[in-house]
């Protein structure tokens, strides 16, 4: 069966990684104990997601995870956002997410890491305005985790 | 425009009235099924706000000038087309608001404080638009000793009217204030039953007609409302411009909403007194353009004839509940017996905001979330929201085809 059409044009939004992270969201639970957690809702839509994190002892993030209720999107990115952050000092991590936020804006992709290049995923999002928000909510989340701040709006 | 109202709506006729509805959405025909949240605009609408911008325009009650008396004569025009078209028996019982929600925060306003008691209640349900919530719970926290209770909903989507006689069995409900029919669920709800209840336990009552104003004939006196509000945009007029009816005895008895211009009789450094109803609830230049839109939509309307609009609905209605029962994995919100053309449903495995990128792409425009009643997703346990298809007049069946094959084609691509 041919693909009905209009599926080509939303492959942009929806590629295969995000479907399937969106499907299968990885690191879905509460990481406890752990050392640094933030919460982010998009009050528009209801979408929720909430990020914890555990340093290692070089101040590193050793692992995350997500907790969370939403699009495909959403859930996709805060999948991809736990898998990504590991390994990364604070300041990487930030650095990161304000890379993700500017690709979700503009829609420029960045394939100088393979990191980035997964992410990349998310830069299709950008021809979407109204959907932005839900690729950027794990990692205002996540900023707000890494700045002691317990809760964050993708406003 | 036709000169009597015919017994069936010649569809494909009215949507030439609409010039949006030639438009095309990435080469696909519009399939415009969010009315419900916003209706589109005939040209009847259009041309006669322009028309009075080029022709007719000043500002209105001020300048002995032909300009503003003929401004001032259009717009108290729309006050009287307003008054016909919800049967109120005054033209001073119709006083023009921003919009709905804009009347709700008026009747809460001046009615709340100036004629509920410390001790009384007022009486909501769990399936209201925030528009006839978040006032309340505003006049609920003032300090006035003003209570707020809620009427429930059956798991079938229907105002449970047995949980209303026993909140106006306690007494001290001083307002019912209830949808005539919900954004959400379609429910129309037995308005002159619920006017009856309340007045018999000494309550008044207020009805949220922004959907059903649209869809129904409505008659303010054969229901027995105390206040009614509708907005104009749903009514495929302007936004900006919204009606609320009150009780010509209830809104002679209530204080000011806003202070300002044309609202009163006279004005010393001091005091102020206060100009006789609708003056006294329209402080400021009001929405003069907006008003003549207004006009000219329910013209339009009335023409087709509301009888004529709710016979096409019903039939789009029976249609879609059929069809949409078809599309796997689909469960609607509610089941009520008597729906207007609302439809809020969820998708097994598509989540609301996915579904509606989706179908935009292919060119079927519907709303996903909460639709602003977020206590009532909860009452059903879907705080993520639903998506939700509402009809207008215009709406085919050929785009209840259009929704549900996108809907098929939504959960092969998700899955």
């Amino acid at each position: 069966m041919s693909a009905p059409a209009g599926f080509e044009e939303l492959r942009d939004l929806y590629q295969e990684v995000i479907l399937d992270h969106g499907r299968r969201p990885r690191n879905h639970f509460r990481l406890d104990p752990c050392d640094a957690s933030a919460r982010g809702d998009n009050p528009m839509c209801g979408d929720r997601v909430e990020v914890f994190l555990a340093f290692g002892p070089e101040g590193r993030i050793a692992r995350a995870s997500f907790l969370g209720r939403g699009c495909a999107v959403s859930q996709a990115s805060a999948s991809l956002l736990t898998e990504t952050v590991p390994g990364l000092s604070p300041q990487e991590a930030k650095a990161l997410s304000a890379r993700l936020r500017e690709m979700a804006k503009t829609g420029a992709r960045d394939d100088s890491t393979e990191a980035l290049a997964r992410l990349s995923a998310l830069s299709g999002v950008h021809e979407f305005p109204s959907r932005v928000k839900c690729a950027t909510l794990a990692w205002h989340a996540l900023d707000a985790a890494l700045d002691g701040v317990k809760e964050a709006s993708s406003e | 425009m036709m000169d009597a109202a015919p017994a069936r709506l010649d569809v494909a006729r009215v949507r030439q009235d609409f010039p949006i509805l030639a438009t095309t959405v990435r080469g696909r025909p519009l399939v415009f099924l969010d009315s419900g949240a916003s209706a589109q605009k005939p040209r009847a609408v259009i041309e006669a706000m322009t028309r009075c911008m080029e022709t007719a325009y000043a500002n209105v009650h001020r300048g002995a000038y032909r300009l503003s008396e003929l401004a001032t004569e259009a717009y108290e025009a729309a006050r009287a087309a307003a008054q016909r078209f919800l049967g109120a028996e005054h033209a001073e019982e119709i006083v023009f608001t921003r919009n709905s929600t804009e009347a709700f925060n008026l009747v809460a306003h001046s009615f709340g404080r100036g004629l509920l008691q410390p001790g009384q209640a007022v009486l909501v349900s769990e399936m209201e638009h925030h528009a006839n919530l978040v006032p309340w719970q505003m006049l609920r926290d003032a300090g006035l000793g003003i209570g707020l209770r809620f009427v429930r909903v059956t798991d079938a989507g229907e105002l449970d009217l047995d949980d209303l006689a026993r909140h106006l069995a306690q007494g001290d409900v001083g307002l019912v204030s209830v949808t005539h029919m919900s954004n959400v669920l379609g429910t129309v709800t037995p308005a002159a039953a619920i006017a009856r209840m309340a007045h018999a336990a000494g309550a008044r009552v207020m009805f949220d007609g922004s959907q059903a104003a649209v869809h129904r004939a409505v008659d303010v006196r054969a229901i027995g409302a105390d206040f009614y509000a509708f907005t104009g945009h749903k009514l495929y007029g302007p936004t900006g411009i919204g009606v609320l009816y009150g009780r010509r005895e209830l809104l002679s008895a209530m204080p000011p909403f806003l202070g300002g211009g044309d609202m009163i009789e006279t004005v010393t450094l001091e005091h102020s007194s206060w100009a006789a109803p609708p003056a006294r609830f329209e402080a400021g230049t009001p929405a003069i353009v907006e008003a003549v839109g207004l006009h000219a939509a329910i013209d339009y309307v009335t023409a087709l004839g509301m009888e004529a609009i709710e016979a096409h609905e019903r039939d789009l209605v029976e249609h879609a509940s059929a069809r949409l029962a078809q599309v796997k994995g689909l469960s609607l919100l509610g089941a009520p017996q008597d729906r207007g053309g609302v439809f809020a449903f969820a998708l097994e495995g598509v989540h609301p905001h996915d579904l509606a990128t989706f179908l935009d792409r292919r060119g079927v425009c519907v709303r996903a979330g909460r639709h602003c009643a977020e206590p009532l997703h909860a009452r059903f346990g879907l705080e993520g929201g639903t998506a939700r298809a509402s009809f207008g007049l215009y709406t085919t069946r050929e785009e209840i085809e259009a929704l549900a094959e996108a809907l098929d084609a939504a959960r092969e691509f998700f899955a």
